[in-house]
């Protein structure tokens, strides 16, 4: 028989004003194997927490039941006081009258009635719990960190810098990811490229980091401590350790008609290509939908121009794998697809051009060597019409648009208002805004000096239709403060194209089976206190893969991730969780139906002998639990139709318990 | 607000079927309008009124005669607010208000005109048809 004491916590007036505390502790008194009952303020506090102990030595208590908040806030706490008592951590229930009684009831009779009922079912459950002790498990002292742009190489930097190893998969031929295709960077306007190819350079010198580029993840195994990664390493057909990236084969391929992806279909590119000048690793790569080598087998020039004889037609994808004891999801954002915006011509009209294309137009290595030019005729524009929240905060239609704010368009368009100003004073630059939103250190004074010092339009409203007509595009927009309706001829439209997470993070998120929001944004464990890890454990967020970000939070969580992860790797042994499911092999009668239910693929079978009657011996097939994979989620003993699976710490016993005590 | 203004916005936003608070003021209907130049109030005023309950000066106005219904406010709004069946709605209590003059509808095929435009008879089937 068990010793238990009851501890009702106030929680202040939290708990305590919707439920009658004394009432709890005095009724849970009588429950069987009860011995001591007592309320306190705070019981999460020192105090409580002692009063917790004192009372385990002097009543010589054998479990505990804690009626307070929910066992997500302090169940760990209670443990902790549980083993300093002496006693096992897992004979600790907590009973949830606050989210569920006080949070919810606003009348004391009931929320009252419900606390002692939710009191007496933890009693019950107490009262066939068992010492459970959790095992470890070793932890491989290798990070992976998926996505090699800023997010993922401020991350990585940081756990080669600990000492760690580190592997970046990246699927583009470089890293460097959307930073590199920036001009310039808000809101001290250094230039992207200045202060992110050192970063790069680092990331390709460092002992610690391995790249993989032009690579993906197709298949992750495993659990915190121990993931088994596949990693894709497509055929670049260039041989990575020869090519020196002298850029010969480039120069002389002929099929130079390729749309250039890095400057956004822009300009032009050959089938063999590397995608800009600092790329890291800086390798050729060759595009097999456009070499006419790989296509029809008549070329072979860049193999003819290669000094290090690196080309190789022949080159198949490579399969690696690896044992990682902690994933970092960095795989970023993309501008959403203009297609649907019907209203603002972009198919119609080259002139009608997104943020990150203008970036391309601004920039010293883009498609028009940093001059601004119009797209169609390469001439200069006088008149910008900037369109800002193109597909954010649009609720209207999801296929459209995006419900979200995607809180990096304020700040890059009143950039790009501005150096277009100071560096094209013979220009009007007009910003249609819906609201502007600067919070950040630095960015209202900068958004201002936009409007004071360089003289940008912004004017509150928003543009409804965009047409072109002759060389020009007639614009039609509201000016809502002077209940007026504008008609601007425009020689180029920039639209604030809402972002979304990578396509990639989908199919990644159900491998490593992390949490997605309905927009494809990995959850974090906790919205506010644990923001860069995923609940899933052992895998962390760095990025905008989370939500929109610029770079400096985007930096800042990559850094805080990276910390997450070397506190992860620094231990040895992992304490895993010990409520986890076994099955009684005695009972269990092969029918693998928890082996097809099992999420985490912790459930296998083997054969095994048993003694029969009259000494003969009989070899069944019976299920054997990983316990280290096992997350205790319980489905196979829900499934299991001989009663043979059961979950430690939650057996079914014990659940039947709780329910009796409730139902009484 | 008082009582009767109050019943007649609650009226008009029932029967509209638009929620005005999802308005986030970005003014994309009106800058969409083609009737723009012809209108006292404008799309979006139109909705801030009649969220505000303003609904005796939209009762009044001709604004409401000029919205073509050509549902380009209705296309673009971005958070799905449809002015342009706000719009109807306050028309169709200019009507009400006025007081017992609904049609049967087997009165309707002897007071088509040719000359309504076929548009505005469409234009009024797509609003009620949805």
């Amino acid at each position: 028989m068990q010793r238990i004491g009851v501890f009702v916590c106030w929680c202040g007036s939290n708990i305590a004003g919707t439920v009658d505390v004394q009432a709890v502790s005095e009724a849970l008194k009588n429950e069987p194997g009860v011995v001591f009952s007592a309320n306190y303020q705070y019981m999460c506090s020192q105090a409580g927490q002692n009063m917790i102990i004192d009372a385990v030595k002097e009543h010589n208590l054998t479990g505990i039941v804690v009626c307070s908040c929910s066992p997500r806030m302090h169940e760990a706490t209670f443990r902790k006081t549980a083993a300093t008592a002496g006693l096992n951590p897992y004979m600790v229930e907590i009973a949830n009258i606050r989210e569920q009684c006080s949070w919810v009831h606003k009348d004391m009779l009931t929320g009252t009635e419900k606390a002692i009922i939710l009191g007496k079912a933890a009693v019950a459950k107490v009262n066939l719990n068992t010492p459970l002790v959790a095992g470890e498990t070793p932890v491989t002292k290798r990070a992976l960190v998926i996505g090699g742009g800023i997010a993922g190489i401020q991350t990585a930097l940081d756990i080669a810098e600990a000492g760690f190893p580190v592997d970046i998969v990246e699927t583009k031929p470089t890293i460097g990811g959307k930073m590199a295709q920036l001009d310039k960077t808000f809101p001290t306007l250094d230039c992207a490229a200045c202060i992110l190819t050192p970063k790069m350079v680092d990331v390709a010198q460092n002992e610690n980091i391995r790249i993989f580029s032009y690579s993906e993840v197709t298949e992750v195994k495993g659990f915190v401590g121990n993931f088994d990664v596949t990693v894709k390493k497509k055929a670049r057909y260039v041989n990575e350790d020869i090519c020196t990236g002298c850029g010969a084969c480039v120069e002389k391929c002929p099929m130079k008609k390729v749309p250039n992806e890095f400057n956004l279909g822009m300009d032009n590119r050959s089938a063999i290509y590397i995608p800009f000048a600092q790329a890291v690793p800086k390798v050729a790569t060759i595009d097999p939908n456009h070499c006419n080598m790989l296509k029809n087998g008549r070329c072979g020039v860049c193999s003819k121009v290669c000094a290090a004889g690196a080309i190789d037609y022949k080159q198949q994808d490579e399969y690696i794998q690896e044992k990682y004891g902690a994933i970092v999801v960095a795989t970023g954002f993309n501008p959403i697809s203009m297609d649907k915006f019907d209203e603002y011509a972009y198919n119609q009209s080259k002139d009608v051009i997104t943020s990150l294309e203008f970036e391309r137009l601004t920039n010293a290595a883009g498609p028009t060597a940093g001059k601004l030019l119009r797209p169609s005729d390469l001439k200069h524009p006088h008149t910008i019409v900037f369109v800002q929240c193109v597909g954010s905060r649009c609720a209207s239609c999801a296929e459209k648009g995006k419900e979200y704010c995607s809180k990096i368009c304020c700040m890059y368009t009143a950039k790009h208002a501005m150096l277009t100003r100071d560096k094209y004073p013979d220009t009007e630059v007009y910003v249609f805004y819906i609201d502007v939103r600067t919070p950040g250190k630095s960015f209202d004074e900068f958004y201002r000096r936009a409007v004071e010092e360089y003289g940008v339009h912004y004017i509150k409203g928003m543009v409804g239709k965009v047409f072109p007509e002759g060389d020009k595009l007639k614009v039609q927009a509201s000016d809502l403060l002077n209940n007026k309706q504008l008609h601007i001829d425009a020689d180029l439209v920039v639209l604030a194209a809402a972002i979304e997470p990578d396509k990639s993070a989908r199919p990644l998120a159900t491998m490593l089976t992390a949490s997605m929001d309905t927009n494809d944004f990995f959850t974090e464990a906790h919205p506010k206190l644990r923001p860069v890890e995923s609940p899933t454990a052992g895998v962390f967020l760095s990025g905008t893969c989370q939500g929109p970000k610029d770079i400096p939070e985007t930096v800042s969580q990559a850094s805080a991730a990276a910390a997450k992860v070397v506190s992860l790797l620094v231990k040895d042994k992992l304490k895993g969780n010990p409520c986890v499911a076994s099955s009684d092999e005695l009972m269990c009668n092969g029918c693998s139906s928890c082996e097809r239910v099992c999420p985490y693929g912790a459930i296998t079978y083997e054969d095994k002998e048993f003694r029969m009657p009259n000494r003969t011996v009989a070899i069944r097939r019976v299920a054997k639990v990983n316990p280290a994979v096992c997350q205790g989620c319980g489905c196979c003993t829900v499934v299991c139709p001989s009663g043979a699976m059961d979950l430690r710490g939650f057996a079914n016993r014990q659940i039947i318990a709780e329910v009796d005590a409730i139902c009484k | 607000m008082n009582n009767k203004l109050k019943n007649t916005r609650d009226e008009i936003v029932r029967i509209s079927g638009v929620n005005p608070k999802k308005c986030m003021k970005c003014g994309k209907c009106t800058a969409t309008c083609p009737a723009f130049d012809e209108m006292e109030y404008h799309p979006h005023q139109f909705v801030a009124m009649v969220e505000n309950g303003d609904i005796q000066p939209l009762l009044e106005s001709e604004s409401l005669y000029r919205c073509l219904s050509c549902f380009a406010c209705v296309d673009r709004c971005p958070r799905g607010v449809e002015p342009a069946k706000l719009v109807e709605a306050v028309r169709l209590t200019v009507i009400r208000q006025k007081g017992g003059n609904h049609l049967k509808t087997d009165d309707i095929p002897a007071l088509l005109d040719e000359n309504i435009p076929q548009q505005a008879l469409v234009s009024a089937l797509r609003k009620y048809a949805k």
